[in-house]
């Protein structure tokens, strides 16, 4: 099966659960929100993508100026400008741009193999994937952790700690972090790999099925393999998780602080539970409602982060694939990763509102 | 009633501490509270009967603190208990209700787990079942339909939400319960019902309850004995009767005078004179003096004590004192 189909299968199911779950004992107002997001999705998606489309043919060059340079000749130029179907009337490229898009064939790629985007993007997607999911879970985790263990020891020492990290992990720049990581781990201290996602040689040996390849290591029982991505993975997850745990502590710091300080906080203490169970079962869960939130706008500045980070670490992912294609000026291909980002943004925000939905009863759509 | 002591104050003071400096929000209060009375607890806003009430939970927050005194609950004093054996004590022997049973509810926490939470944090013996099936029972009792317990804070009226806040008091079956102005925010038909069901359970339970409220209304019909707070001193204290009829200390009635009677036909309300006194200074001696009709000589300089007016009537006030050193001089009361 194609990854990115496998992919979709992955994030759908859960997905289709949960719809399944809400369809059958949400009330009608979440049924009728739900639907309207999922409707309205499609529109957002087609607004971006002729966005893309427009501004890729508004700016200067294109793919066959930025292959050949100023060397080629124009008669070749010509020639494969129409190959490429660039000579044809906007119009008509931009219909058969939004056909594909409705397809989901998302068309070939203009520069090097033209291989078809969805294949290229089946590569690549798995691959940030890999890094953003356990980069986001760093980030959620020290933020939930440490942003409600600064805001029960508010005033000491270890909250201003906390509260300095946060403010200066946040005011880092992705890439300097990474540089430095590199420079510490990979080359003083000689701990870890500076770049890419696996061993040369042992890349090869693991067969894909869902070009995740952690995933794929443990599905094909190949150890070694397994070992080597952990390998990988250690320094660009650090990079980017800690850049992003600094809004998610401080966000969880000054909830929790606000819900430790509500009437029924100090009702469960005058009913003598434990404090830990205050903090954490009362306090948390009721300050996580807006820490989730932030969770789906903090998608697409972990999508740009991943972008940097990716560059960094020579790490294959659809970050580094974008940024290529666009100085290539790869109109196809830089249509179809972003109508693939725009889709996933659009899933992930929906995914949170669900979530947020079951979280707090009280939230009526 | 009976006048076994189930709860001894002695010289219980809080303080606050401010920007301004130290707020006495509670000042050597001493009370003894008998075993199935209800006690009802009177004064302005910002008295410190709410602190007292906390404070009898041993629940002050910093910047608060209890500063001294006793609390002799059943024989042991809570001021000596560690954490665990006073959060056994809340809860267990002593329950709360709150004013505002629109916030005192985890938002996010159906109703049945606010109960079994508190059940099986006191006995973790007892299943999830059995605390739900303890937890059924309550409600119905209160007057609840069982299969509500599954909804959640939100879906349930004011007045519900306060007989879950007794629920949650009475789980494991507490012996005094302190609500905090647990009326304030019901309208007055669900407030007649609330205090005719606090009556009913007084008896079922064999409670004792201090009724902490600004309402004289509410406490002239259920309490057995008042305390009337001002500026976090306890100054008049005693039977509903002899407080309401015989009223001693001139802001005692200077405050029952103030609740509008619709069959007294006397025209405007009155309005005590001047405002509470500052905490931060109070004024020396008898801090009401500033605002007292009947203010003497000694007043200012030396504040009186509680003192027995009648069996089972206490006031501090000079009038009904006799006064150090200069008893010749002649004083009038």
């Amino acid at each position: 099966m194609h990854p990115l189909a496998l992919i979709f299968l992955i994030i759908g199911v859960p997905a289709a659960l949960a719809l399944a779950y809400i369809f059958i004992r949400g009330s009608h107002s979440l049924r009728r929100y739900v639907l309207t997001r999922i409707v309205l999705t499609i529109p957002m998606v087609l607004i971006l993508a002729s966005l893309v489309f427009l501004v890729l043919r508004v700016i200067p060059g294109d793919p066959v100026t930025s292959a050949l340079g100023p060397k080629g000749s124009p008669e070749v130029k010509e020639r494969l400008r129409t190959n490429l179907g660039l000579n044809e009337p906007l119009f008509i490229q931009y219909g058969s741009f939004l056909g594909d898009v409705l397809t989901l064939d998302l068309g070939n790629a203009m520069t090097l193999a033209q291989r078809p985007v969805v294949d290229e993007l089946g590569e690549r997607l798995p691959a940030t994937l890999e890094l953003i999911i356990p980069a986001s879970a760093l980030a959620l985790g020290i933020g939930l952790i440490f942003g409600t263990w600064a805001a029960v020891r508010r005033k000491k020492t270890s909250d201003y700690g906390f509260r300095l990290y946060s403010v200066a992990i946040y005011a880092m720049p992705v890439f300097w972090l990474g540089l430095l990581f590199q420079l510490l781990f990979g080359v003083w201290l000689g701990w870890t790999p500076t770049g890419g996602r696996i061993e040369a040689t042992l890349g090869a040996t693991v067969d894909r099925t869902t070009n995740m390849l952690l995933v794929d290591s443990v599905l094909h029982g190949n150890w070694e393999a397994f070992r080597s991505v952990l390998h990988h993975m250690i320094l660009p997850t650090l990079t980017l998780g800690l850049i992003l745990s600094g809004v998610f502590l401080r966000l969880t710091r000054i909830n929790v602080i606000e819900t430790l300080q509500e009437d029924y906080v100090a009702a469960a203490r005058a009913r003598g539970i434990r404090e830990r169970v205050i903090t954490y079962s009362h306090a948390l869960k009721n300050a996580m409602i807006p820490v989730i939130t932030l969770i789906g706008l903090q998608v697409a500045i972990l999508l740009g982060g991943a972008i940097l980070t990716e560059t960094v670490f020579s790490w294959p992912g659809m970050g580094r694939y974008l940024v290529d294609r666009i100085t290539a000026r790869d109109f196809t291909a830089v249509q179809g990763s972003i109508v693939m980002f725009a889709l996933f943004v659009a899933l992930i925000s929906l995914a949170v509102d669900i979530i947020y939905s079951l979280l707090d009863p009280r939230v009526k759509y | 009633m009976t006048n076994t002591v189930l709860y001894s104050v002695r010289d219980l003071s809080v303080e606050y501490a401010t920007r301004g400096g130290l707020v006495h929000a509670v000042d050597r209060v001493s009370l003894d509270i008998h075993k199935g009375e209800i006690l009802g607890l009177v004064g302005e806003s910002g008295c410190g009967k709410s602190t007292l009430g906390k404070a009898l939970m041993r629940m002050i927050e910093p910047p608060g603190r209890i500063t001294g005194g006793k609390l002799l609950f059943d024989g042991r004093d809570l001021m000596e208990l560690a954490g665990p054996e006073m959060r056994q004590v809340r809860g267990g022997r002593i329950g709360m209700v709150f004013q505002d049973p629109m916030t005192s509810l985890n938002p996010i926490q159906k109703i049945v787990d606010h109960l079994t939470e508190t059940i099986q944090a006191h006995e973790p013996n007892v299943s999830t079942a059995q605390a739900r099936e303890r937890s059924e029972e309550l409600v119905t009792r209160l007057g609840i339909r069982d299969e509500r317990i599954d909804d959640y804070p939100h879906q349930f009226s004011g007045g519900m939400r306060q007989r879950i806040m007794i629920a949650l008091a009475l789980a494991l079956r507490a012996d005094l319960v302190i609500a905090d102005e647990p009326t304030t925010a019901l309208d007055v038909i669900v407030e007649a019902q609330f205090l005719d069901l606090i009556r009913e359970l007084r008896a079922e339970f064999d409670l004792t309850i201090v009724l902490i409220t600004h309402n004289i209304g509410v406490v002239a019909e259920i309490a057995d004995r008042v305390a009337v707070m001002y500026a976090g001193r306890l100054v008049e204290l005693g039977s509903v009767y002899r407080v309401f009829d015989e009223t001693a200390h001139p802001y005692s009635r200077g405050l029952l005078r103030s609740v509008p009677n619709i069959d007294l036909d006397e025209g405007e309300l009155y309005k005590m004179e001047g405002a509470p006194p500052n905490l931060l200074a109070p004024p020396p001696g008898c801090k009401f003096h500033p605002r007292c009709p009947e203010v003497m000589e000694i007043c200012p300089g030396v504040e009186p004590e509680l003192l027995p007016l009648e069996s089972g009537h206490n006031v501090s006030c000079w009038l009904y004192q006799t006064q150090p050193d200069r008893q010749e001089e002649g004083i009038r009361g």
